[in-house]
C-alpha cells in the first residue's frame, strides 16, 4: 500500500550514486573472487602434458555483467525504469547486430568486438538485456516494482488456466512422437524430461505437500532401479511383474528412512536425508557380491508390450512387436514405447497426488507442513502421517528407478549421486512447492533446455545456477507458488457474494 | 469430568508445573488465570500430553489419560484451541474446519459446519479465504470453530482474547457461553483477561509459579482483594 501511494507522487527521491556504485561494486567483487580461480584458469591437454590457459577476458566479462545487473536491479527498485529500458535495448541491439554482421565470418574484425567467442553466449547476453528491459517496461507500466501481487496474480491465473492448459499439454505429450519434427534426439530429451516430471511429482508429495525437506530422494530412485535389475536378472521376471515389487521395496526404504527422522524438521531433516541418500549409494558401491559394486549391472531386460519385444528378431524365435502388428521394423518403436511408458507412470503419479490431496491423509500432510503442533491438537498422528508421506513419495521414486533401469539396460552407483537429488528438489522448489503444473514447467526449464543447449558446454551449469538465483530472487516461493483449496461448497458458492 | 492431581511437568530442567490439582465438572466453565509465565499454557498442553506429565495423574471421564499419545487424547473428546491460535495459514477457512473434523465421522461434517457457521457467521463469509489473511478476531473464531468441529465434550481454550479489541473480546466470550449452554460443551478457559474470564466462569483457579494458589467461584475470586490488586486493577 505504501509503495503504491508513493508512486502517485511524481517526485522521486534523488539517487545515491556513491551507495549504488558501492553496492554494485561489492557484487562485482564477489563475482570476480568466485570466477577468478574457477573461470580464469583452465587446464588444457596439450601434446606432452597439461598446460594452464588463462581466460581473464571472461572473468572481466562476468564481473562487468554482475556490476551492470546489480545497478539495473537497484535502479528498478528506485523506480528509474527509463534508463534501464534504454540501456537494455541498446546493449541487445548492439550485440545482436554484431552477431548478425559477423555471421559466417568468425575471424573478422566485427567478431572481435563481440564480448564472447561463443555465438550462443552472445545471444544469451542479448536476450538477458532484452528481458531486463522488458521487465522494466512492464513494471513502469504497472507502476509497481518487485514481486508482490503481479506474481501471485500470474500464478493464480496459470493455475486457473491449468484446467485447459493441463489437458492441452497432455494432448501435446500424447501426440508428440507422431509429430513431423519428433526425431530420436527430441524423443530422448522428452523421455528424460518426463522422467524428471514424474520424479518431481513424486518428491512433491514429500516436500511440497508434507513439507519434509528431503535431500536424499535419489536413494529411492536407486532402490527401485536395483530392485528391478536384480529381480529381473536373478529370477528372470518381466518388467511389469517387477515394477510393483520395486515400488514396494522403495516404499520400505522410505519407511526405514522415516523412522529415525521423525523428530527432525527443516535443516536437520535435510542433512539426515542427504546422508541417507549417500549411504544407499555407498552400500551399492561396496556390497560387491550383491550389486557388483562399481562395475554396475548390465544386460537388464528391456520392457516388452505384453511379452512382445521391440527387437528386430526375437532371440527365442517368437513374435516381436513389429511382426505381430505387421509393421516394418523401426528402432524408433522402442523409444516411442519407452516414452509412453514413462508418460503413463508420470500420469499415474499425478492422478494419485491430485486424488490423495482430497483425502484425509493428503489433507493431513498439508496440515503437517503448516503446523505440527496444531495437527496434534486436532488428533492427527504425526508419526503415521510422516511415514506415509515418505513411503508413498519413495514408492514413486522406485517406479521411476525401475523405468530408468529398463531404459538404460545398465545401472551403476554413479547414476545415483547427490546431484540427482538436488536437481529433482530444484524442480519441485522452482515449480512452486506443491504445484503440479509448476513441476512440469520447471522440469522443461531445468532438464529440457540444458539438453537442447548442450553446445553451451561448461556454461550450462553456470546458466543453471544463474536461473536458480534469478528465480529465488524474484519468486522466492517458486515459479507458480499457488495453492488451490481442496474443498469448495458449490451450493453456497452460487449465492451472490455480499462482502468478502 | 477432568481431574488433574499432583501434576508435575518439565521443559528440560525447568519445572513448569509443580504439583497442580484442578477439577473440571461436566457442564461447567472453569477458568485459569495467572501472570505471564505462570504455567497456564503448560497445564493445558500437558493435559493433551505435550509436555508429558513427569508425575501426577490426569483422568478424563474416569479414565486415565496421563500416558496416552496426544492424538488419541483428542479422539476421546477433548479439543484444544492452543495458544497463538495456530490455524493453518495457507489453507482456506473451510479446509481449516475440515481439518478440525479429521477425527470424527465424516457423516457429521455438514451439521457441524452449519453449527459453527451459526456461531460465527463471519466465517461463512470468509470460507474460501486463506486462514492467514483473516483478521486476528476472525482467526480466533476459526481456531475455536476448528476445535468444535471434532465434537468435543471438553473444550480447552488458551487466551482467546489475546490481542483483540475490547468489543471483540466481549463477542468471543459471549459465544463461549453459548457453546457451553446450548451445545453442552464443558469449557476450561485459560485467560489473562481475568475480569472477563471470572465474570463468565462458574469457577476459577489462580496460578503462580507452576502452582495453584487460589480457587473458588467466579464471584468470590472477582471480589477477592488480592486478586483485584494483582490481576484486575492496573492492567485491565
Ligand atoms: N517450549 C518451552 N521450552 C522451555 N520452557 C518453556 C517452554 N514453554 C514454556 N516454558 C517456560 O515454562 C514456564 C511456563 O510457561 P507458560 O506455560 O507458557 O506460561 P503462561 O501460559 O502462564 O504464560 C515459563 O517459565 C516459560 O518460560
Ligand atoms: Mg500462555
Amino acid at each position: 500500500m505504501t509503495e503504491r501511494s508513493a508512486t502517485t507522487s511524481p517526485v522521486l527521491p534523488p539517487l545515491d550514486a556513491v551507495g549504488i556504485v558501492r553496492e554494485a561494486g561489492l557484487t562485482a567483487f564477489v563475482v570476480f573472487a568466485l570466477t577468478f580461480s574457477l573461470v580464469g584458469f583452465k587446464v588444457e591437454d596439450v601434446p606432452g602434458g597439461l598446460d594452464i590457459v588463462t581466460r581473464f577476458d571472461q572473468v572481466l566479462a562476468a564481473t562487468v555483467l554482475a556490476f551492470t545487473g546489480r545497478v539495473v536491479l537497484i535502479l528498478l527498485h528506485k523506480r528509474r525504469h527509463l534508463p534501464v529500458i534504454l540501456v537494455g535495448l541498446a546493449i541487445a541491439a548492439v550485440i545482436l547486430g554484431l552477431v548478425v554482421a559477423a555471421r559466417g565470418a568468425p575471424e573478422s574484425a566485427t567478431a572481435a568486438w563481440l564480448p564472447f567467442e561463443s555465438v550462443v553466449v552472445n545471444v544469451l547476453v542479448a536476450v538477458a538485456a532484452l528481458v531486463l528491459a522488458g521487465r522494466a517496461a512492464w513494471s513502469a507500466w504497472r507502476r509497481d516494482v518487485g514481486v508482490s501481487d503481479e506474481a501471485v496474480e500470474l500464478a493464480a491465473r496459470v493455475h486457473k488456466a491449468a484446467i485447459f492448459l493441463g489437458p492441452l499439454m497432455l494432448g501435446f505429450a500424447v501426440v508428440l512422437p507422431f509429430l513431423p519434427f519428433a526425431d530420436r534426439r527430441l524423443l530422448d530429451i522428452a523421455i528424460l524430461v518426463v522422467t524428471y516430471v514424474m520424479l518431481g511429482w513424486g518428491l512433491n508429495i514429500v516436500v511440497g505437500l508434507a513439507g519434509l525437506l528431503d535431500l536424499g530422494y535419489v536413494a529411492f530412485y536407486a532402490v527401485g532401479a536395483y530392485s528391478y535389475a536384480l529381480l529381473a536378472i536373478n529370477f528372470d521376471l518381466g518388467f511389469w511383474v517387477c515394477l510393483p515389487f520395486a515400488g514396494i521395496m522403495a516404499a520400505f526404504a522410505g519407511i526405514l528412512l522415516g523412522f529415525p527422522v521423525l523428530r527432525l524438521r527443516g535443516d536437520y531433516l535435510a542433512i539426515v536425508t542427504l546422508g541417507f541418500g549417500e549411504m544407499i549409494r555407498v552400500i551399492l558401491l561396496n556390497w560387491y557380491e550383491f550389486t557388483k559394486g562399481p562395475d554396475g549391472i548390465s544386460g537388464i531386460p528391456r520392457p516388452t508390450l505384453f511379452g512382445l519385444p521391440f527387437t528386430r528378431t526375437d532371440p527365442d524365435g517368437g513374435e516381436t512387436f513389429h511382426s505381430f502388428f505387421g509393421l516394418t521394423y523401426s528402432p524408433l518403436d522402442r523409444i516411442i514405447f519407452l516414452y509412453y511408458l514413462i508418460l503413463i507412470l508420470a500420469l499415474v503419479t499425478n492422478f494419485f497426488t491430485m486424488r490423495i490431496r482430497r483425502l484425509p491423509i493428503g489433507r493431513a500432510w498439508e496440515a503437517l507442513r503448516e503446523d505440527e503442533v496444531a495437527c496434534r491438537s486436532i488428533g492427527i498422528n504425526p508419526r503415521n502421517t510422516k511415514l506415509t508421506a515418505f513411503s508413498i513419495g519413495a514408492m514413486f521414486g522406485g517406479f521411476g528407478g525401475s523405468f530408468f533401469a529398463t531404459r538404460q539396460g545398465f545401472i551403476s552407483p554413479e547414476s545415483f549421486t547427490f546431484i540427482e537429488s538436488a536437481i529433482i528438489l530444484a524442480i519441485v522448489v522452482l515449480g512452486g512447492m506443491g504445484s503440479q503444473i509448476g513441476v512440469v514447467f520447471a522440469a522443461i526449464l531445468l532438464i529440457g533446455l540444458p539438453e537442447f543447449f548442450r553446445e553451451l558446454q561448461q556454461y550450462r551449469m553456470l546458466a543453471f545456477g544463474a536461473a536458480m538465483v534469478a528465480i529465488m530472487v524474484w519468486r522466492p516461493r517458486g515459479l507458480l507458488a499457488f495453492r488451490d483449496p481442496t474443498i469448495r461448497l458449490s451450493d453456497h458458492d452460487t449465492a451472490p457474494e455480499k462482502q468478502t | 469430568m477432568l481431574e488433574v492431581s499432583g501434576l508435575h511437568a518439565f521443559y528440560g530442567h525447568i519445572e513448569a508445573l509443580r504439583g497442580v490439582d484442578v477439577t473440571v465438572n461436566e457442564g461447567e466453565i472453569v477458568t485459569l488465570i495467572g501472570a505471564n509465565g505462570a504455567g497456564k499454557s503448560t497445564l493445558l498442553m500437558s493435559i493433551c500430553g505435550n509436555p508429558r506429565a513427569a508425575a501426577g495423574r490426569i483422568l478424563f471421564e474416569g479414565g486415565e489419560i496421563t500416558q496416552l499419545p496426544t492424538h488419541q487424547i483428542v479422539r476421546l473428546g477433548i479439543a484444544q484451541s492452543p495458544e497463538g491460535r495456530r490455524i493453518f495459514p495457507f489453507m482456506s477457512v473451510l479446509e481449516n474446519l475440515q481439518m478440525g473434523a479429521a477425527v470424527t465421522d465424516p457423516g457429521h461434517f455438514d451439521d457441524d459446519l452449519r453449527r459453527v457457521f451459526e456461531l460465527y457467521p463471519v466465517l461463512e463469509k470468509r470460507r474460501h479465504q486463506r486462514g492467514g489473511t483473516l483478521s486476528g478476531g476472525e482467526q480466533q473464531m476459526l481456531a475455536i470453530g476448528r476445535a468444535l468441529m471434532s465434537r468435543p465434550r471438553l473444550l480447552l481454550l488458551d487466551e482467546p482474547s489475546l490481542g483483540l479489541a475490547p468489543l471483540l473480546v466481549k463477542q468471543i466470550f459471549a459465544v463461549i457461553r453459548e457453546i457451553n449452554e446450548q451445545q453442552n460443551v464443558t469449557v476450561f478457559l485459560v485467560e489473562q483477561n481475568a475480569f472477563h474470564a471470572l465474570q463468565l466462569a462458574h469457577r476459577g483457579y489462580v496460578m503462580a509459579n507452576g502452582k495453584i494458589v487460589m480457587s473458588g467461584s467466579g464471584e468470590t475470586l472477582l471480589a477477592d482483594k488480592e486478586i483485584r490488586a494483582a490481576y484486575l486493577e492496573g492492567g485491565h
